[in-house]
């Protein structure tokens, strides 16, 4: 029967499907009626009530006022203009080297993926007492060797911030190499096969071959890992809980901080100052997603 | 092998060491602590003396004031994500086939609307999100995390299963019309099957998402025994002397789940997620 029907449409004009079934449109209307509803409950009314919440300038003059705003907002800047680029950099560089086609990085590939699969708290929290100054297998190793004291890793501002760096990195880069390593393998092989002919050293190969079909990707991959780590709570969070002194606040933990000391108008400013930071990227991201 | 070619798997080799440790070490490291007895967990040994498993046993027997409600807050975790993982499916695949196959007027509006809501960094959502939950009386109620949940997965679910969805052939559908199907039928006997590997890596990936959870979970529940064990391990950092080697056995326990279930269905996880991620 149905070979039948597909033979007759195709010599048809296609129907519209909302001609085809008169009531298409009453059930298409009820299908997406659950998801409408969850998004002006939870979302829309919530987005609302916040920017309520936020609207009187005496928030933001305290806010501004609030030293520990402003090393949050040079934080966030530091952690998403930094790490990110390092993080795809990095994943970039992996994304050539998983490639290769060897049996171990076939099997180290597997292990990579580890740091993705596995849920932020544990891990996190092994790292943080990797790095305690007094127990941590860290300045254990390094007491060993060298008899000194180790570091006090995360009672330094600069450091814990990095650190708190490298552990989002640790977490995020399986995530973002393997998204360009599917990117990667849909170059064209007779395109490096020509190259490797004309003698192409392997950064003119990165260069004029690899590059060129993977930037667009890249800068998408680039601006979608910003947007998400804004919202990053974990790596700050759990690995120095903001301080010392509150000196590695980032925005997503500063609002929480707010929120914690029942300053729910601050905790809302500081997330409606970073609007100008987080629209454009949003905007970037609608224009290369949405059809 | 030729000098080159032995040069070239140096390189390979100096990339690989490097990664291979830089992954590895936190996890091993909290397995080493897992499998340590309390007096040596700290002695810097990159093989406990005496390996043991009896930390595993005093978190299962919830032997230890952290732990009292350790089964309770890992049946939390199971019972969040699970329900987490049918309503978002549930959701997401109806909205996708109303937008992708009936063509609902508005569709488009919906589909943009959830993409932006993909769009605001968890955080960020988290703060307006916990005070209408106190206004809709929701706060400390299990199902306020499940909805905030679902409202999180939903949008991404519904991108996936979109673009799953597009690609099945409008043939399809015509015949189906032809044959004196009715959309219902449509959804049931042709969308839902063909959909399948799509359903499997939004379902998963809901179930993960909620499983994985911290920042909601703290901030919506509060009672010990409603929290999720997520929940649970942050509430080990409260003291300075935790203790580390149960609590990295309890994370142990806690991270093993969701890392066997992404690794047997990685292979539906990659297709469907990673090119709905990024579109190239």
């Amino acid at each position: 029967m149905s070979t039948v029907a597909i033979t007759a449409t195709t010599q048809a004009p296609a129907v519209p499907a909302d001609r085809a079934w008169p009531a298409a449109q009453f059930w298409g209307v009820v299908l997406v009626a659950p998801y409408v509803l969850v998004f002006l409950v939870f979302v829309l009314y919530p987005v609302c009530y916040g920017f309520w919440i936020a609207r009187r300038p005496e928030t933001f003059v305290a806010l501004f006022d609030d030293p520990i705003f402003a090393r949050s907002v040079a934080n966030t800047l530091v952690f998403l203009g930094v790490g990110i680029n390092l993080k795809m950099a990095i994943a970039l560089m992996l994304s050539n080297f998983f490639v290769q086609a060897r049996r171990w990085i076939q099997w180290l590939a597997v292990l990579f993926i580890l740091p993705w699969a596995l849920p932020s708290i544990p891990t996190i929290l092994s790292i943080r007492f990797m790095l305690n100054p007094e127990w941590g297998i860290i300045n254990s190793l390094i007491f060993r060797f060298t008899g000194d004291d180790g570091p006090n890793w995360l009672n330094d501002p600069t450091l814990a911030l990095a650190l708190a760096i490298l552990v989002h990195i640790w977490k995020s880069l399986p995530f973002w190499t393997l998204i360009l390593i599917s990117g990667r393998l849909a170059i064209a092989k007779d395109l490096y096969e020509s190259a490797a002919v004309d003698g192409a050293t392997s950064w003119q190969m990165f260069r004029f071959v690899t590059w060129p079909s993977m930037r667009t990707l890249y800068l998408t991959c680039t601006i979608l890992s910003m947007i998400w780590t804004l919202g990053d709570f974990n790596s700050v969070y759990l690995l120095t809980g903001g301080g010392p002194a509150d000196l590695t606040h980032v925005l997503a933990t500063l609002g929480i901080r707010y929120l914690r000391l029942d300053e729910v108008d601050l905790s809302m400013a500081a997330i409606v100052v970073a609007l100008p930071l987080v629209l454009p990227l949003v905007y970037f991201m609608m224009r290369r997603l949405s059809k | 092998m030729n000098p080159r070619a032995i040069a070239t798997e140096a390189k390979l080799l100096l990339i690989g060491i490097p990664v291979l440790l830089w992954t590895i070490v936190p996890v091993y490291h909290m397995v080493l602590f897992a499998i340590s007895p309390k007096d040596s967990a700290f002695a810097g040994n990159l093989w406990p003396d005496h390996p043991t498993l009896n930390n595993f046993l005093v978190v299962f027997q919830q032997k230890h004031h952290y732990l009292t409600y350790f089964w309770r807050q890992m049946g939390n975790s199971l019972v969040i994500a699970v329900a987490t993982g049918v309503i978002t499916l549930l959701i997401a695949t109806c909205a996708a086939f109303a937008i992708s196959r009936l063509k609902v007027g508005g569709g488009r509006l919906v589909m943009n609307l959830a993409l932006l809501t993909y769009f605001i960094p968890a955080a960020f959502l988290a703060v307006p999100m916990y005070r209408t939950m106190g206004l809709y009386g929701l706060l400390n109620s299990q199902w306020a995390l499940i909805l905030a949940m679902v409202t999180l997965a939903s949008p991404y679910a519904i991108w996936v299963l979109k673009q799953a969805s597009d690609k099945l052939p409008e043939e399809l559908d015509e015949a189906a019309y032809i044959d004196g199907a009715s959309a219902l039928q449509l959804f049931r006997l042709v969308y839902l099957p063909l959909m399948m590997p799509s359903l499997v890596a939004v379902g998963t990936y809901a179930l993960l998402l909620a499983w994985n959870e911290y920042l909601y979970a703290f901030l919506l529940l509060s009672k010990d025994t409603e929290v999720t064990l997520a929940v649970g391990l942050g509430n080990f950092l409260a003291a300075d002397d935790s203790p580390w080697e149960l609590l990295m056995a309890t994370g142990l326990i806690y991270a093993l789940p969701p890392a066997a279930i992404y690794y047997a269905f990685k292979r539906y996880m990659v297709g469907g997620l990673t090119e709905g991620a990024v579109k190239s």
